[in-house]
């Protein structure tokens, strides 16, 4: 047997865990039900299956790359550590305090969510460091050792430690950790400064509380899967994707396990990024949508968009600043609640209101036939005969309309006098429409233009909602992948290893330092790159460079991208035409007269993202439905006559036309009226709208 | 419905997505802390006619209401005849925008096609104006600072320099306020933008038939809400606070009535000599809030649906002072209506509103300016800060900890703050014993202690009340902790006005906490247990407050 390339790639999500197998290219899959006393034993049992799928010999694989919803699930059930925070003194209720404000103003028995660390757990010494780094209150030695003593007797297992303008001055953080290493060789410590080193202290504070929280678990969590994977022969090195798009090693990961919240969903961004890749667009928005909520991420150049504030654990309807930040590199993107299971009522207003409330999979939606009485999308999707009820799931679970129907009509239907069929087009519509706007705000957010992206959807629920979604938005293309169900793992072995070294250096543009900037870019650039080095040796690595800029006295910088070449040699004229470039185009117009400060530095030194197949162009046949059924069309607000094909049924440039069903084991691809669907030589089901004669494009 | 109001809803949900943008836009651009760090603005969108058909859920309640009064005032001074695409009207009278100097209120037009569709309005809190700087200390409103009439920012896109250079020379942080100028003009531009995009959508000429649509179901479902309240009589409630140097009676009677609510506060005292005035419209904002957020607190905030709750009170009272009133501080007053307004509901609508709580934001500005010590090329600097105290116990709640109500405000991160000017905060936590006792406990107010970097002098203008006059319980619930106020070596301090800090002291604060709701004998041991475990009581002080012994108190 000659030497093959294997693979595998593992995501641990909430109630699946999906293991995917790469041999020379061919993917193979399976999905476990989650383990959670032991997660690893799903991977196990996972990786078992797909090696026999794929006749593999564990022996074989040469990689493991690994994402997980642990860390965020522990952040969300509050079952993490025994943790204590040690700060400033004067300032031990920073995480509690939060911003001191009502998330939501109009309810007067809101319940603001408790801290990560409780009170009794905050500890303070006394220190302090001004806004210029200077030290205005040395820390004592003493005091650090004696609260050594009080940390053993409550039996703490991990401490955050968060001073104020650590970020600016980490000598205090860093000897706290000293004497702790010392003194209590078992402890765990997560210290800010490295966590999160940004200004804004409940941000940073809070990163640093949420690693110290999760770091035993996820600590012993890698440690064992690391052990079994080698019992079972695979003498593979393990890496971890991480919130951010990237790849880090798995010493790293349990060095700073935060950074894994979110890594199944980067996955998603990845893979989606990587069809882009394929398929040579360069704007691109992914869609995932699933039981429970949709997930929304624009991709421009085939790399998604990343942010460095994430917010976790929302306590209330998904609502903003009802949960709590993460500060850390993170792709950036929108989750809502809107899934198959979001539940429909009408509220005071006589308003359809969709989610975030979801009907899980127990009961399920009314039509599952579990005991379910209210109205979930997926009712709304069946009565507008967008799922066929004898074959979803592959005939698994079999629907029932009627079900559907009474229950849109008790809670939605007999509320507003509709009947059925409009009660549920009232209900998808209004999910369709709450995505649509979670898309537009986060594009404005990023100063995007929708009108000039392509869609990538992927995930159970998307294919069905994807089409309308891009009538609302004017998207044009809709790109439906193979392999949607377990997308976010085969993204997993798609992903670059990177690192992205920053560094908080203030410096205003009248009085700047062109040398000095110089080589703390070099110095950047050289400590992400060995990172990269120290994943892979062989691989060339390709640095990107961003300068965070502002006006003197805003609170919130514009992320600016330098070339290497400005990199090489930054001068004051082209960051100041680079950001008011950038400025003129976010927010319409540039402030006269003002001075101009960079306050962050970043390098992300990265691998290649996985090379993109090109696609074979090939001239199919227009396939014809031997199959009808009655579908509601949106846009029309009416019942059409939709042909109905199985995906399976197309080969490589086949195409047909909506109103168009394409059925599949896993998922429905709903192609609207005026659109129609072509598969690709990678699988894809590309989607696009017909031009009529006369009309530009 | 039919099927094409499926989509009238759909474009109600978008123009309040529009507004929410808006109001992100301004975030990202402003310089002043209050804007960028605490969110203290609001952004909303108008009819042509000036009526109020959206406003962003981020805001804070004193600016929404208020401002939706303040489009008709524009349309009427600008004159419908001067109004061009690209133009950008601002004002910051307290009679025609949001009650103070320092709010700026900036409206521009949206043309759509070359026709005028509508308005697009937001403010948001500057930290200074010049006269005295912000304080109470001022005897009318001339001294408070720029007036700025109702006039073109900028016309036909062309900003207006002469306007701006006299500003600039005469307040003392100029690049901010002018910086925050240009990004009230951008927040409506962004607003201005998604409008067109989603009248293009839909194929719209313009905002009449979805405001139609938006203010007839906003009256109608406020209307039920408020026919769907029990039938009940009249009730009044008054509440005294400090004042600036004699305490002031608030007095407020609400009668519910088939299509509307009344709140009438005859029997409020005059206006003060100092600037803790409210205008009228600012009264209206918070009584209006109070009402809606027990009555009717899904609705979307516009024009039909703030109209059914109506707010009168005599002319010369202090919450209806005319011009030339000094008002600089109304919120610290106006912030108070709710108690107010909540004590009277308490006896028509039993267990649905909270104990009275701090109820005023804990804000103070600090002015430093270089002395000899200080370093070369120092500037004097200007440093507003906002902070809250505990909230009031609710019927089946505890209050919540130094948190803004009514205000919807945010604090400003402290290492932000010690960016904007030389100040050092050297204590801000959780005010353990000064939550009011109560079956339900009062929020905890919060500790402070400022001072300033070697080589500034500071001054400290500070705008608290409840230093005289904690908040009552409710129910037979305890009053919260008092406010309190001094320097480090024990010199007293007043809760309002501009005060001088000797070199080397430090001013101590402690904000007021909420206050009890039901009787203490009938609080959940448990919970007892817990807030002396976490430091929310002191054992001696839980012992005195719930009549329990410390071994009934022990693990």
């Amino acid at each position: 047997m000659s030497k093959r390339t294997v693979k595998l790639g593992a995501d641990i999500g909430g109630t699946f865990t999906d293991v995917v197998i790469d041999v020379d290219g061919q993917i193979f899959s399976t999905k476990v039900l989650t383990t959670y006393s032991a997660p690893e034993d799903a991977i196990l049992d996972g990786i078992g299956q797909v090696c026999e799928k794929a006749s593999v010999d564990p022996t074989e694989i040469s990689i493991l790359v690994h994402g997980t919803t642990l860390a965020t699930n522990s952040l969300i059930e509050r079952r993490g550590a025994k943790t204590a925070l040690i700060t400033t003194k004067g300032f031990r209720d920073v995480i509690e305090m939060r911003t001191e404000s009502r998330f939501e103003q109009y309810d007067l028995n809101l319940s603001l969510p408790e801290p990560l660390i409780e009170r009794e757990r905050r500890f303070v010494l006394d220190e302090r460091v001004d806004a210029t780094g200077k030290i205005i209150k040395a820390l004592d030695r003493q005091e650090v050792e004696a609260l050594a003593e009080q940390l053993t007797s409550d039996g703490i297992e991990s401490v955050a430690v968060g001073f104020l303008h650590s970020y600016l001055n980490d000598n205090h953080e860093r000897m706290v950790r000293e004497v702790l290493e010392a003194k209590l060789p078992d402890l765990m410590t997560s210290l800010s400064s490295e966590v999160s080193p940004q200004m804004r202290e409940y941000e940073r504070f809070n990163t640093a509380a949420a690693n110290a929280y999760v770091k035993p678990q996820m600590k012993s969590y890698l440690s064992r899967l690391s052990d079994r994977v080698k019992e079972l022969g695979a003498d593979c090195p393990i890496f971890l994707m991480h919130s951010g798009g990237g790849i880090i090693s798995l010493e790293s990961a349990a060095e700073f396990p935060v950074r894994l919240v979110e890594s199944g969903p980067a996955g998603g961004a990845i893979f989606a990024a990587h069809i882009a890749k394929s398929h040579g667009m360069d704007r691109v928005l992914s869609f995932d949508m699933g039981g429970t909520t949709a997930k929304i991420c624009l991709i421009k150049d085939q790399t998604p968009k990343t942010s460095r504030v994430f917010e976790v654990a929302r306590t209330y309807r998904f609502k903003k600043g009802s949960g709590m930040p993460i500060s850390i590199p993170v792709i950036d993107m929108v989750e809502i609640g809107a899934g198959g299971g979001s539940l429909a009522h009408v509220d005071a207003m006589q308003q359809i209101r969709v989610g975030p409330e979801s009907a899980g999979s127990e009961p399920g939606p009314a039509c599952y036939k579990r005991g379910g009485l209210r109205p979930a999308v997926t009712d709304a999707d069946l009565v507008l005969g967008r799922l066929d009820p004898d074959n979803f799931a592959g005939g698994s679970i079999p629907l029932s309309t009627e079900n559907s129907k009474a229950a849109l009509n008790a809670e939605v239907g007999s509320k507003l006098s509709l009947d059925e069929t409009t009660a549920a087009f009232g209900v998808s519509e209004v999910v369709d429409e709450n995505m649509a706007n979670a898309a537009r705000v986060h594009a404005v957010e990023n100063g995007e233009d929708l009108a000039t992206y392509s869609m990538i959807a992927f995930g159970g629920a998307a294919p069905l909602h994807a089409g309308r979604l891009c009538q609302k938005l004017g998207i044009d293309r809709l790109l439906v992948p193979s392999g949607a169900g377990v997308g976010s793992a085969i993204g997993f072995l798609k992903a670059p290893f990177s690192f992205e070294a920053s560094r908080s250096v203030y410096v205003r543009l009248s009085s700047f330092d062109e040398e000095l900037i110089a080589s703390l870019l070099k110095e950047l650039t050289e400590e992400a790159t060995s990172f990269v080095r120290s994943c892979d040796a062989e691989a060339p690595v390709a640095a990107d460079y961003k300068a965070f800029i502002r006006y003197i006295g805003q609170g919130w910088e514009i992320p600016v991208v330098l070339t290497a070449e400005q990199a090489a040699k930054p001068t004051s004229e082209m960051l100041k035409q680079e950001f008011e470039q950038e400025y003129a185009k976010l927010f319409g117009r540039t402030v006269a007269g003002l001075d101009i400060e960079v306050t962050c530095w970043s390098v992300n030194a990265a691998t290649p993202a996985a090379k993109a197949d090109g696609l074979k162009a090939a001239s199919g046949k227009r396939l014809n439905a031997s199959a009808t059924r009655n579908l509601f069309e949106p846009a029309l607000e009416e019942i059409v006559e939709a042909s109905v094909i199985e995906r399976v049924q197309f080969s490589t440039g086949d195409s047909a036309i909506g109103p168009l069903i394409i059925t599949e084991d896993e998922t429905t691809i709903v192609v609207p009226k005026g659109f129609a669907a072509e598969l690709a030589s990678d699988g894809t089901m590309v989607i696009s709208k017909i031009i009529a004669k006369g009309e530009s494009a | 419905m039919s099927l094409s109001s499926v989509s009238q809803q759909v474009m109600w949900n978008r123009l309040i997505s529009v507004v929410e943008e808006q109001a992100q836009a301004l975030i990202r651009t402003a310089f002043s802390t209050s804007v960028r760090e605490a969110g203290d603005l609001s952004a909303g969108v108008y009819n042509k006619q000036g009526l109020m058909l959206a406003q962003a859920v981020t805001g804070t309640p004193g600016h929404v209401n208020a401002m939706a009064e303040s489009v008709k005032h524009f349309i009427r001074e600008i004159g419908p005849e001067n109004i061009f695409e690209d133009d950008v009207y601002i004002t910051n009278d307290p009679w025609k925008g949001t009650g103070h100097l320092h709010d700026i209120t900036v409206t521009s037009p949206t043309f759509h096609k070359g026709k005028h569709v509508g308005f697009f309005a937001c403010t948001a809190h500057i930290v200074d104006i010049g006269g005295r700087g912000f304080g109470a200390d001022a005897n009318s409103v001339y001294e408070e600072g720029v007036r700025i009439p109702i006039m073109k920012f900028a016309e036909r896109g062309k900003v207006d320099e002469t306007f701006v250079k006299i500003i600039r020379i005469n307040v003392r942080e100029p690049d901010q306020l002018i910086g925050d100028m240009y990004a009230l003009a951008t927040c409506n531009e962004i607003g201005h933008r998604r409008l067109i995009e989603m009248l293009n959508e839909f194929d719209l000429d313009g905002l009449e038939e979805i405001g139609a649509f938006i203010l007839e179901h906003s009256h109608k479902a406020t209307i039920e809400a408020i026919k769907a309240l029990p039938k009940s009589e009249p009730a009044s409630y008054d509440m005294t606070i400090d004042g600036f140097d004699t305490p002031i009676k608030l007095q407020v009677k609400l009668t519910f009535k088939d299509d509307h609510i009344l709140a009438d506060f005859a029997g409020t005292d005059p206006v003060d000599k100092k600037g803790i005035n409210v205008p009228l419209v600012y009264t209206q904002a918070y009584a209006c809030y109070a009402l809606k957020v027990a009555i009717a607190p899904e609705i979307p905030n516009n024009t039909a649906s703030l109209a059914p709750f109506k707010v009168i009170a005599p002319e010369g009272a202090i919450v209806n002072a005319v011009h030339p009133a000094p008002v600089a501080l109304r919120h610290v007053i106006g912030h108070m209506i709710p108690d107010v307004v909540f004590g009277a509901l308490d006896q028509m609508l039993p267990e649905t509103v909270q104990a009275e709580g701090a109820a005023a934001l804990c804000n103070f500005q600090v002015s430093m300016k270089p002395n000899l010590r200080a370093p070369a090329g120092a500037q004097p600097s200007e440093v507003l800060m906002f902070n809250s105290g505990g909230a009031g116990a609710r019927p089946t709640m505890d209050g919540m900890n130094a948190t803004a109500f009514p205000s919807g405000v945010m604090t400003m991160p402290v290492e932000a703050t010690e960016h904007a000017g030389p100040v050092i905060v050297t204590r801000k936590e959780l005010r353990p014993d000064s939550g009011g006792a109560g079956k339900h406990r009062g929020g905890l107010g919060q500790y402070m202690e400022v001072t300033v970097r070697e080589g500034w002098d500071l001054d400290f203008s500070a705008m608290l009340d409840r230093v005289d006059h904690p908040a009552r319980g409710r129910n037979g619930g305890a009053p919260g902790g008092a406010t309190m106020i001094g320097l480090d070596d024990g010199t007293p301090m007043r809760g309002k006005g501009r005060q001088s800090v000797p070199e080397g002291r430090t001013v101590l604060l402690a904000f007021p906490g909420g206050a009890g709701y039901g009787n203490p004998k009938d609080r959940d041991v448990e919970l007892i247990k817990r807030d002396v475990r976490r430091g929310y009581l002191t054992l001696e002080k839980a012992c005195e407050d719930y009549g329990l012994t410390a071994d009934q108190l022990g693990e």
